[in-house]
């Protein structure tokens, strides 16, 4: 199986959902188009939405909700 | 009590400003600060330095008890909070003041007081200021909004009472137009929000954002004149200055003795600011609230009338009385603050976090830089995007802009995209020059000038 790793674009912060009461864009396991959004980014009080560049199902996340995260470091794993 | 050591509860280039004014006054400073800004320019100014926790804000800035913790923990005898943060959450203030520790603001109550809209109205109409006239609540039947209507005159906006952020507004420019919308709106409200409750506000086309600052010790209240803030991008200002160039002196005087009345009916401790809509087609004011706290563009007040404002509010703080009244408070010449921040203006202001390069820092007669730069500074993405402000000092407006734009070509702030482009295009625009603006132009301007911000 194909691993492909989707990455941060951005630094800041990193959300798994659109808002603190809505449920997470992805769980592991769940299958992802192109274009996907699989989480977002905040970069000084701006908010980026994290679009999956293959497809793919949800193996892994490397990144926690709320964490910080650099530019370029992995977000989540996809395989296909 | 004078304050001996002080804690700032704050980052960014206010850190910087407030940790000045302390060590001017010989207060020995804690700066509180999240990893992510172990090395900023104010951990490195205070005299110490006490980590509360994980970058984002919620987790250190905004925690409570990591901050009192400190406090207790470096034996500090004072919070200063800034702005943003903590600054006008009256609960924190309250938790400040029980662990006996003072708060460089005003009393709890009056936090409170003054974060409540409608609360806060109606101590405008105690005190004598006028608001924007309106419904005073929802209103539901339509021969009681005829007659508001027409007390208030033309035109009006309808608001939705469940609506907010601009959505379920609409506007009437006469009685036949009102009595078509009225209906069809509460109609819409109803479907939309599940709230049919409407009410009604005069709407004001051209308006420009007039802010009065104050300054009280609990008895006393004087003022420090207004400044003008009608630059603003996504109802964030850019540009601010000192005085308005659109009021007489008589208004002048009325909008600031109103600040006054007003701040004194709640006997007003610290340093505050009245914010005002200024119709230019009327010449009418109307107070929209009140920020019981230092603010962004306070230096341009501090520059026409030679006041340390946050010197003033650690005074006041540690207990001593105001030490001007207000036939001490003389303005001189013109200042003009610009906010440099982190963004692109060519694209679309995109925050533009990264590693500061080669600084020149502009100087010379007239101009002040606050900020929180230095070279191989890391600017962290977790903050909001203000990296510091230029402020200037003139004779008059136009020898303002002149040291502004010569202050802008001597400024260099490598590594980075910043809004300088922005300010040296609107340092040149004739009708800013001519002060032809309103809460609207910037946006306006931004879209026909896009090509010129690069």
């Amino acid at each position: 199986m194909a691993k492909k790793q989707t990455l941060s674009p951005l630094p800041g912060t990193f959300y798994r959902r659109p808002a603190p009461d809505k449920p997470p864009y992805k769980e592991v396991g769940d299958s992802v188009a192109i274009g996907d959004v699989i989480g977002l980014v905040e970069v000084m009080k701006t908010f980026y939405e994290v679009k999956a560049e293959s497809a793919g199902r949800v193996a892994k996340f490397h990144v926690e909700n709320e964490a910080a995260i650099q530019a370029g470091e992995p977000i989540a794993d996809l395989e296909s | 009590m004078p304050i001996r050591k002080l804690l700032i509860a704050n980052r960014g280039e206010i850190a910087v400003r407030i940790i000045r004014a302390a060590h001017d006054l010989g207060i020995r400073t804690v700066q509180v600060h999240s990893q992510a800004d172990a090395k900023s320019l104010a951990v490195e100014l205070a005299d110490e330095a006490i980590d509360i926790g994980p970058p984002q804000a919620a987790k250190s800035y905004l925690n409570k008890d990591a901050i009192l913790d400190a406090a207790r923990r470096s034996g500090a005898d004072a919070i200063h909070p800034g702005y943003g943060f903590l600054a006008e959450n009256a609960a924190f203030a309250e938790a400040v003041e029980q662990a006996g520790i003072t708060f460089v603001g005003p009393r709890a109550e009056t936090i409170r007081m003054m974060g409540d809209k409608v609360a806060a109205r109606e101590v405008a109409k105690k005190a004598g200021v006028p608001t924007v006239p309106g419904s005073e609540g929802r209103i539901d039947d339509s021969a009681r909004a005829r007659a508001i209507v027409q007390a208030i005159g033309f035109p009006v906006m309808i608001k939705a009472a469940a609506g907010g952020g601009g959505r379920g507004i609409r506007v009437a420019n006469d009685l036949p137009e009102f009595e078509r919308l009225f209906p069809q709106a509460s109609a819409e409200a109803l479907a939309a929000f599940g709230d049919g409750g409407l009410y009604i506000e005069r709407m004001i086309e051209r308006a420009r954002h007039i802010e009065v600052q104050v300054l009280g010790d609990g008895r006393d209240v004087i003022h420090c004149f207004e400044r003008e803030c009608s630059l603003q991008r996504r109802r964030q200002k850019v540009w601010e200055e000192a005085p308005s160039a659109a009021l007489s002196e008589e208004l002048r005087e009325k909008l600031c003795g109103s600040a006054v009345a007003l701040a004194h009916s709640v006997g007003y401790c610290g340093a505050g600011t009245l914010e005002y809509l200024f119709d230019d087609r009327t010449k009418e004011f109307f107070f929209l609230e009140m920020n019981t706290r230092i603010q962004v563009e306070h230096p341009v007040t501090e520059w026409i009338t030679g006041i340390d404002l946050v010197g003033e509010m650690l005074r006041v703080a540690g207990g001593e009385p105001l030490r001007m009244k207000q036939s001490d408070i003389r303005r001189r010449g013109h200042s003009i603050e610009v906010r440099i921040c982190a963004e692109d203006p060519a694209d679309g202001f995109r925050p533009w976090p990264g590693i500061v390069g080669d600084m020149r820092v502009p100087g010379g007669p007239g101009v002040r830089f606050d900020s929180m730069l230095y070279s191989g500074y890391a600017i962290p993405p977790f903050y909001d995007s203000l990296l510091g402000k230029l402020v200037v000092w003139g004779e008059d407006r136009a020898h303002a802009i002149a040291r502004l734009k010569r202050a802008l070509r001597e400024m260099q702030v490598g590594g980075l995209k910043t809004t300088k482009p922005l300010f040296a295009a609107l340092a040149d625009d004739r009708e800013l020059a001519a002060a032809n603006v309103h809460t609207g132009w910037l946006e306006g301007w931004l879209e026909t000038n896009a090509s010129r911000l690069v």
